[in-house]
């Protein structure tokens, strides 16, 4: 990667330089915004994911209120059911707006839990090289080879079913990959002339890592999160449809999909509109994050 | 390269070693146990049954015995199934598995290679835009929604195949086969034409390719001969872990379409505390993913003149 590095002694030329740096953000962010599929994107998941967290609150149906003569109502205008009710008689609506709350803030988490322990694990193992990161690479590759399921049935059944172990659960499996990535950028980052000018210009360590590795690092790191974040949605839907994923009263997209594909003969409705929101919300997703890597890693254009 | 053989199946042991050892203690961690039925069985018939499982021992010497059937092969009796050993409830599943993993990841591997090629070659036309679009969809629509909707309007709907339900007295027949197969394979075929498509475009670009054209070698041998060739590179390291995903039967596939494969006895053993038979799913899973890995490995040195494994 094509980073220029500052040419300079004295510390405080050392800030001007790494602050006109940042212009690699700025460049970033145009290339971004003329990726119209990406624009549109963000202006979309922005919008969906308002609804999903404003929208229970302002609609007049409850999403878990239960109208019990109003049993699978196919969508129409009738008493404001919009995309009909489902095998209990609850507004559709309402429960695809909870469930793609919890599927976002699924995501969103356990992704961060990624985040955190694969940044740390792959900068650690880079950065100190040598055995520690064989032992550390090692470790990851055995927990590769462990079914991803099994991991999860096991620790629903140890911890018992609840949220947040969900997303720690998820997290704790999307992590490798982040270590994978983290640590790969290191170990090249450590090599590069740039970062060895600033060593033999007497730079401290700490100043090297903040200055000019977490920065370069930050671009695959930021891409494959928007990538991770829908990959995490998907598994937690594919923990739902299996039963071991949200529980009732809560709901999540998967589980939603799950209930609908069980009653698609007499109501597809109730599997058409959670499967068409899941699919949009990974559309908005993936495009932001070809759209993000094109945009930051200007070798792939 | 038979030293690097080597040394990798050396390394693969103490991997399985240690992956057994997690998975064992790990499910042993978990609450409740094999025996726990609805109706609680007396105490006496229950320290009986303990005992015939060699469950009544201190939980390292029942490490040690496992480790030691596993030395001889042994994988042990299911504890749920009381006539089954766990090798015969893997010898059931299994083949439907890996047929269908099989069949789909070898039409996934076709078409998507056929597809990514095509829209390297026309990039940013009307056939390269159609793939892109194809394989973003497969990419968004999972296959537990996109299972239920074949067999909604395939099987339900117009009636023409079978929506599942491998009888295993009637074997696999090919109309019952067609549905999983490709719920399975779309996913796949989108990432694989993905890799291709972006692998191509590079090599067309590589300057042997130009020398290729530049000594008049027709089209259709150029990209064959010399451009499909490292441009399946990427795609062969993929393959590996793909293809160990896939064998073992994607549970959601074998649940929509009701298969008797053995993923989905994989989860009814997990949540039943059937031990044996998850750690028997397990074992044979890590070395799947062991062997495939190497498989690729080595064909990618095969196909890549760079790479010397010594």
């Amino acid at each position: 990667m094509a980073f220029t590095s500052p040419p300079a002694e004295k510390t405080e030329m050392m800030e001007r330089a790494a602050v006109r740096g940042r212009s690699l953000w700025d460049d970033a962010r145009a290339r971004l915004l003329r990726n119209r599929a990406a624009v549109a994107s963000l202006v979309l998941l922005g919008i969906l994911t308002f609804l999903a967290f404003i929208g229970p609150l302002l609609w007049v149906h409850d999403s878990s209120f239960i109208y019990r003569d109003r049993v699978q109502i196919p969508p129409g205008l009738e008493n404001w059911h919009l995309f009909g009710t489902d095998a209990q008689g609850r507004d559709l609506l309402a429960r695809t707006l909870v469930g793609l709350r919890m599927s976002l803030m699924v995501g969103v988490v356990a992704t961060a839990v990624s985040l955190v322990i694969g940044v740390i694990w792959g900068a650690t193992a880079g950065f100190i090289g040598g055995r520690v990161d064989q032992l550390m690479m090692r470790i990851v590759d055995v927990l590769y080879s462990l079914p991803f399921i099994f991991f999860v049935i096991i620790l629903m059944v140890v911890f018992g079913r609840n949220i947040i172990l969900i997303f720690v659960a998820i997290g704790a499996v999307e992590w490798l990959t982040m270590a994978r990535i983290v640590r790969g950028q290191t170990i090249a980052l450590k090599g590069m002339e740039f970062v060895e000018a600033a060593r033999a210009a007497g730079v401290s360590q700490f100043s090297i890592i903040r200055r000019h590795i977490v920065p370069n690092v930050l671009g695959p790191v930021v891409v494959y999160v928007t990538l991770t974040i829908p990959a995490v949605i998907l598994a937690e839907s594919f923990l739902s449809f299996l039963g071991l994923g949200v529980q009732e009263p809560l709901t999540s997209l998967g589980n939603l999909i799950s209930n609908g594909a069980r009653d698609m003969e007499v109501a597809p409705w109730t599997l058409i509109v959670p499967a068409l929101t899941m699919m949009l919300t990974l559309f908005c997703f993936n495009f932001i994050g070809d759209g993000l890597r094109d945009a930051i890693d200007p070798k792939d254009r | 390269m038979l030293s690097y053989l080597a040394r990798r199946l050396l390394v693969a042991i103490p991997t399985i070693l240690v992956i057994i050892t997690v998975a064992f203690f790990m499910m042993r961690a978990a609450p409740g146990g094999p025996f726990d039925l609805e109706r609680p069985m007396p105490e006496e018939i229950r320290q009986n049954v303990m005992a015939a499982y060699g469950m009544d021992q201190p939980i390292w010497k029942q490490y040690v015995d496992y480790m030691a059937g596993i030395a001889r092969f042994d994988l042990g009796p299911s504890l749920k199934f009381r006539d089954k050993t766990v090798a015969d409830i893997i010898a059931e599943g299994f083949p439907v598995s890996a047929t269908i993993g099989a069949l789909s990841i070898s039409l996934a591997v076709f078409v998507g290679t056929i597809m990514g090629s095509i829209a390297a070659l026309r990039q940013n036309s009307a056939a390269d835009y159609t793939v892109v679009g194809i394989s973003t969809i497969g990419i968004v629509i999972p296959p537990f929604v996109m299972g239920p909707i074949l067999a909604l309007l395939v099987g339900l709907h117009w009636g023409l195949l079978p929506t599942g339900g491998l009888d295993p007295r009637y074997g696999m027949t090919v109309e019952r086969l067609i549905l999983p197969v490709i719920t399975l394979a779309l996913p796949q075929i989108a990432i694989i034409s993905r890799l291709m498509r972006a692998s191509m475009i590079e090599v067309l670009r590589s300057n042997y390719v130009r020398t290729a054209k530049a000594k008049g070698l027709p089209a259709a041998s150029v990209i064959v001969r010399h451009a499909l060739r490292s441009a399946v590179l990427p795609l062969v390291s993929y393959l590996g872990p793909a293809a160990a995903a896939l064998l073992t039967g994607s549970i959601v596939i074998e649940q929509v379409f009701q298969l008797p494969g053995i993923g989905r006895q994989f989860v009814q053993a997990a949540l039943q505390r059937d031990y044996t038979v998850v750690m028997g799913v397990v074992i044979l899973y890590a070395s799947l993913i062991i062997i495939l890995n190497l498989i690729a490995d080595l064909l990618y040195a095969a196909l890549n003149p760079k790479v010397k494994y010594d």
